[in-house]
């Protein structure tokens, strides 16, 4: 009998690279993402000058030669600053991030796997974090705390951590009602592997996505309070703490403040463009 | 004696909204080593929660176990720690579902969670595990069965993934196969393939099997005896063969009066009058009676007793009350 081979067998991260390399805002952001992480990478190997130091003599100057942009206020090379700031940057958003994607997801597996009295409470704590406005309770969290990078990143993380909590939930109460896990409980599998083993593995499409879009708002809120003073002090060149010193020039020197404006939002847009075009083909409903 | 699973009076209810549905009122049988028994009936019925509950998978909220016993190898099942109960299902006892296209893991390749599956119950290392699930694979005729190891459960086909379903609820050699409703879902010539698979296994393997469908072609088919359910209760038990031939309780002469029959030209098929039951409000007596042609006094006040009409053979109504009663 001949063999007939059908379309071949494509693994299924291949699909989605497929579907990903179509989508060309998805892949501009995905672009602006590995520059941004490589730049952060390899940072005191490739800015011009160091961070911190400056000439006092060139105080505010345009881009220029030596430094394509320009100086700031202490008359430090500003490309400089800001190639370091992708570091820090980097640095909060991975840390954060992970706080969030540890204790959320743990929690929205488990309140949506046993259900009940605990899943009701852990809901019920995260509506509370909910409820807060936006980047108010990050602001809470670092006044009881205090001002710096280590609990800069706490506050960020924490502020994220009803978001995985309610996506896993959400995703785990569908999964959980579908026969391979009636399957798996009747060939003897316990708790902890149906949660590790088939919930996390099935949810990992939305936790992903939800880990990229999470990198943009995390990156917006540190930012965010660093400009404010309460993140990250001078004279650590973070972007928002670039920003909040910047703000003095705005009029005689305004390319102080957008530098690490642009950056700021260049990073968050690629953050953006990437997550939605991952959601858009990890999504099965659009799958034909 | 010889029994291999007996179950008696099983009550399996259901609390929602402050409503108590009687899944399983009452429900008594018993499997025999090596014979297919089966369980069949409408829809709700209760026969997937008898399944269900003799795995002590009955989701708890909203349903939970009352009463009776499940005895399998003389162990009462509803007295086992949950972690000893863990230990039987799949090993002694596995289940086929209706559904194969969701019945599978759809993020690990067939290999591994046939290995993942060998391994829970046996001792057997990654290498040995694996030869195992690709001799099962073979024994329920998957051609290229290397290939199919290697492949995620969507890019197989309806059959072949309840033949991957079989091979992994087999590889254990479990005492007793249930197989709730394993055809329902795939088409008729890929069904014929699956019940000769099932046959199959059986001879090889000497599993029993718990067969429950609503398919009275397929009871025909496969079973030794069968039992017929009825808004969660048996109303009827025997062989195979007579109780195709002489079926004594109204609700089983009605199932069998609607099988379409080919040899007969008919405008319209012959229907049950009346609709199931409320579950949360049977009616009283014979739950049958609202829909009984034969209903008489006592019917509607008095659940009738299960007389035994011929050896073997038992009917829970009054038409055949005067039989020695069983048990």
């Amino acid at each position: 009998m001949n063999e007939i081979k059908g379309t071949k067998t494509i693994s299924q991260t291949a699909e989605v690279w497929r579907r990903l390399k179509r989508n060309r805002a998805a892949m501009m952001g995905g672009m602006i993402v590995f520059l941004f992480v490589f730049v952060a990478i390899l940072a005191p190997w490739i800015s011009p000058y160091p961070p911190n130091e400056g000439d006092l003599s060139k105080r505010l100057k345009p881009p220029s030669k030596e430094h394509l942009l320009g100086t700031d206020a202490l008359g430090r090379d500003q490309l400089s600053r800001v190639i370091f700031g992708a570091r820090i940057s980097l640095q909060i958003q991975v840390v954060a991030v992970f706080i969030a994607l540890i204790i959320g997801t743990l929690l929205g597996m488990v309140g949506g796997y046993y259900g009940g009295t605990f899943d009701n409470l852990i809901m019920r704590l995260m509506d509370i974090l909910l409820a807060f406005p936006g980047i108010f309770l990050a602001i809470s969290i670092i006044a009881v705390l205090g001002p710096g990078l280590n609990n800069l990143m706490l506050a960020a993380g924490i502020y994220s951590i009803p978001q995985f909590a309610r996506i896993v939930r959400g995703s785990v109460l569908s999964l959980k009602e579908k026969e391979f896990i009636e399957a798996a409980r009747a060939v003897g599998e316990n708790d902890l592997n149906i949660l590790f083993r088939y919930l996390l593995p099935n949810s990992m499409a939305p936790i992903i996505i939800q880990t990229t879009l999470r990198m943009a708002t995390v990156l917006l809120t540190a930012s965010g309070l660093s400009f404010l003073g309460l993140g990250v002090q001078p004279p650590t060149p973070e972007w928002g703490a670039m920003l909040s010193t910047a703000r003095a020039y705005m009029i005689t020197a305004p390319h102080v403040a957008t530098v690490p404006g642009l950056a700021i939002m260049l990073v968050v847009m690629g953050f953006n463009l990437f997550g939605d075009g991952l959601r858009d083909s990890l999504d099965p409903r659009l799958r034909d | 004696m010889g029994s291999l699973l007996n179950i008696n009076n099983l009550k399996t209810q259901f609390f929602s909204s402050g409503r108590t549905i009687r899944a399983l009122d009452g429900v008594s049988f018993h499997i025999e080593e090596g014979e297919v028994f089966g369980l069949v009936g409408e829809t709700g019925c209760g026969k997937s929660v008898t399944a269900l509950s003799i795995l002590r998978l009955i989701p708890f909220p909203p349903g939970k176990i009352i009463d009776g016993e499940i005895l399998f190898r003389g162990r009462n099942l509803l007295h086992l720690k949950e972690d000893e109960m863990r230990s039987i299902r799949g090993k002694e006892i596995s289940m086929i579902f209706q559904e194969p296209m969701t019945s599978l893991n759809p993020v690990f390749r067939i290999g591994d969670q046939m290995m993942e599956l060998i391994m829970l119950h046996q001792k057997l290392d990654r290498s040995r595990a694996s030869e195992k699930g690709l001799e099962m694979l073979e024994r329920v005729h998957i051609p290229d069965a290397d290939r199919v190891m290697k492949q995620y459960p969507h890019q197989l086909s309806g059959g072949m993934r309840q033949r991957v379903m079989i091979a992994m609820e087999l590889s254990c050699h479990p005492f007793l196969l249930i197989a709730d409703e394993p055809t329902t879902a795939l088409d008729v010539t890929i069904q014929a393939q699956i019940l000769r698979l099932i046959k199959e296994m059986r001879k090889k393997l000497q599993t029993s099997i718990l067969l429950i469908t609503h398919d009275l072609g397929v009871i025909a088919e496969m079973c030794d005896r069968v039992a017929v359910m009825y808004a969660g209760s048996i109303v009827e038990e025997a062989g195979v063969e007579e109780i195709f031939e002489e079926p004594k309780h109204p609700y089983t002469q009605g199932l069998w009066g609607a099988i379409p029959r080919v040899d007969q030209e008919k405008e319209t098929l012959a229907v049950i009058p009346g609709a199931v039951p409320d579950l949360s409000q049977p009616p009283a007596g014979c739950k049958f009676h609202p829909r009984c042609p034969h209903r008489f006094a006592p019917c509607d006040h008095k659940i009738p007793p299960i007389s035994q009409t011929s050896p073997g053979h038992l009917v829970s109504c009054y038409l055949y009350g005067k039989g020695e009663r069983y048990e």
